[in-house]
């Protein structure tokens, strides 16, 4: 801990310490008069005969209190005291004159050359000892302010050069992410170094996205602390595959636990599937989110659920929200400083403003550039109260493969390189655990497979996917490509996810070193009857026949690209696939 | 700013009445309101009706005093809240841990 810059000592506050003081008389008697006066008090004193020598003592002595014969030759007490108080500069050294005059404008004189109080002559022993006490309590109290003064500034350096360092660390965990992607605009305006918004976006291992708002109680520091957590949760667990459910119910759980009880963060997650045309949506307390077409709003996604960090894990819902887009679409989302925006009237910009935006849109310019636009025009000159987060994702056509990351490079030599595993979920586990990010880690401990992750969670989602919706749960795939049956397909697959019973999907991996790398082997076996596929309609190509109808579309085609071999078996039950990796 | 306190009919019900903007600088007045409100206070009824304005913090401290008065098994009803008030409340689907009138 630092020690206070200067406490006042207790002797000299009282004015009973020594001090050093200056005087200046030309007159050999009375200057003796004077200092033997002072001296007698217990003072050191410094004299000078004339203005130039007082300046002089001034320079070398640093006086605490300077005397000053009004009238002295070569240089005067005027030019002296003029000198002496630009000398001092933001020092208070109390300046007084000892004089002789009494006319007004006389005294008026020597107060505007900058003297603090007047001694007449002649001398006074109990007036002076008075005078000097006072002045000097004066000037301790000057001295006192100028170091708390001067205390507070030093602190307020460290605490921002402290809150400027810690900012680093927090940009290192709370990173942006992929919002430069080309189809993310953003803007995020905090109140101070550290903001209680906070905006990260993902890209997903098998394609597409995930973006998460959030906006907690309160600003600065305490907000930050909260969404470092947040961070690291949300991106350890997108880059590993989990779904934005997954993510929310951990991220929830984590600030139940650290947060105090009156904090919270107000949140929303999207989950975007660019080749589907899907967006999922989380909205805990957020402003609504605005799907926007061309100038049309087509959706407002309200908050329907309490914020991030109040409810226990079994009260808590990650229910989702389901729309279908188009390439072009735009999804706005926003922190509620955009809505609190308020202009000099003092009105607030609310949905109003938002809306009013979005429906004066001029063809060709984008939304998030139209409503940035009409909040500045709005605000003007005020300041922004609140953080303001914006931020707007646009869909586009994206085909299965056209965003996978590719990993870090691994060592090839270390990890697993011949080994089995059986994993196989069962009934009511089938409807809410999604065991993908566990499958792809097993995966993962082959460093060669490291660098494929993206691929490798492709050919397992598929997988799995196909198991669960078509094998268990015997859902059409037809709907999901159709708008109309695409609500269908989501209320269905709800609907009988909660009535899975007598099922399994069961999953056998096994992996062997190969002299040009390695090759996994990935069996995929589910309790579902299969489809009688050799009178089916849909099927029309030799690929199809070997398939069978489960695989029509998107899924065959995904696997058929990745995979080096693709073995169908009882009616698509079971599926073997082989997957090469070189060094 | 202000707090009142009163004891409802039936005496075990504490009813908290807030004048003006219920934020942050609230806070320890709300705090004393319901900690000194008595122990053998069953449900609480926060008044709303002469709030003009609510920020987070002081949803921050209504989830303060539904912690204080047991959690999931508090009794807390917010009333006359207009409709600016009704909204945020609406927005934090806060309707969920309080009955609200």
């Amino acid at each position: 801990m630092d020690a206070p810059a200067t406490e006042p000592d207790a002797g000299i506050a009282a004015g009973s310490g020594p001090l050093r003081v200056l005087i200046a008389d030309d007159s050999d008697s009375d200057r003796l008069i004077l200092k033997t006066l002072l001296t007698r008090l217990g003072h050191h004193v410094l004299d000078a005969a004339n203005g130039h020598e007082a300046v002089a003592l001034f320079h070398s002595g640093q006086p605490d209190i300077v005397l000053l014969d009004a009238l002295m030759p070569a240089m005067d007490g005027m030019e002296a005291a003029r000198e002496i108080k630009r000398c001092a500069g933001e020092r208070m050294v109390p300046l007084i004159f000892i004089t002789s005059l009494s006319a007004a404008e006389d005294l008026a004189r020597c107060l505007e050359a900058g003297g603090d109080g007047f001694l007449s002559k002649p001398y006074n022993r109990v007036m002076i000892e008075a005078k000097i006490n006072a002045f000097n309590r004066m000037r301790l109290m000057h001295q006192t302010l100028s170091d708390q003064r001067d205390l507070m500034h030093e602190r307020n350096r460290k605490l921002l050069e402290e809150q400027h360092v810690a900012r680093r660390v927090f940009d290192n965990v709370a990173h942006t992410g992929c919002l430069d992607a080309p189809n993310i605009r953003y803007h995020a305006s905090p109140l101070s170094i550290f903001s209680g918004d906070v905006l990260f976006a993902s890209p997903r291992p098998a394609g597409g996205m995930l973006v998460f708002a959030g906006d907690f109680t309160g600003h600065g520091l305490p907000a930050a602390m909260g969404a470092m957590p947040v961070a690291e949760t949300f991106y350890g667990m997108a880059g590993k595959g989990f779904d934005g459910a997954d993510i929310l119910r951990e991220i929830n759980q984590k600030l139940v636990h650290i947060l105090p009880k009156d904090m919270f963060c107000c949140g929303m997650m999207v989950e975007a599937d660019f080749e589907l045309g899907q967006l999922n949506v989380w909205n805990g307390g957020l402003p609504d989110a605005w799907l926007v077409r061309s100038s049309v709003v087509l959706f407002r996604l309200s908050s329907r659920h309490l914020p991030l960090g109040i409810l226990s894990t079994d009260q808590f819902s990650v229910e989702m929200e389901t729309i279908r887009t188009l390439p072009g679409d735009k999804l706005l989302l926003m922190t509620d400083g955009v809505l609190e925006c308020s202009n000099e009237a003092g009105e607030l910009f609310a949905e109003r403003g938002v809306r009013h935006a979005i429906e004066g849109l001029s063809s060709g310019l984008h939304p998030f550039d139209a409503l940035m636009s009409e909040i500045r025009r709005f605000t003007g000159r005020q300041k922004f109260r609140d953080d303001l987060t914006l931020c707007c994702l646009e869909m586009f056509y994206q085909e299965g493969l056209a965003a996978l990351p590719e990993g870090t490079v691994p060592s090839s030599l270390a990890g697993p390189a011949e080994w089995n595993c059986v994993y196989e979920i069962r009934e009511c586990t089938l409807e809410k655990f999604n065991p993908l990010p566990l499958l792809l880690h097993i995966c993962m401990e082959v460093p060669g497979l490291r660098r494929k992750s993206g691929e490798i969670y492709t050919l397992l989602s598929e997988l799995y996917n196909n198991a669960l919706e078509h094998g268990v749960l015997e859902l059409p795939s037809e709907w999901k490509y159709t708008s109309e049956g695409f609500c269908q397909y989501y209320s269905e697959r709800a609907k009988r996810l909660s009535g899975v019973s007598d099922h399994y999907i069961r999953f056998s991996f096994h992996h062997e070193p190969m002299h040009w790398g390695g090759r996994l082997r990935i069996i995929c076996e589910d309790s579902g009857q299969g489809f009688d596929f050799q009178n089916h309609p849909a099927l029309q190509s030799m690929e199809m026949e070997q398939s069978g109808p489960r695989y029509a579309g998107r899924g065959l085609i995904l696997l058929k690209r990745l995979a080096d071999s693709i073995r169908f078996h009882n009616q698509g039950s079971r599926v073997e696939i082989s997957y090469d990796w070189y060094f | 700013m202000s707090i009142h306190t009163r004891r409802g009919h039936d005496g075990k019900t504490l009813i908290i009445k807030i004048d003006g903007r219920f934020d942050f600088s609230t806070h320890q007045a709300f705090r004393d309101a319901y900690e000194h409100g008595g122990t053998d206070i069953q449900s609480y009824i926060v008044d709303l009706s002469q709030a003009t304005y609510l920020d987070s913090s002081a949803l921050g401290m209504l989830l303060l005093l539904r912690d204080y008065a047991g959690g999931d098994d508090a009794s807390i009803a917010i009333e006359n809240c207009n409709s600016d008030v009704r909204k945020i409340l609406t927005i934090s689907n806060f309707e969920q841990l309080f009955i609200i009138r």
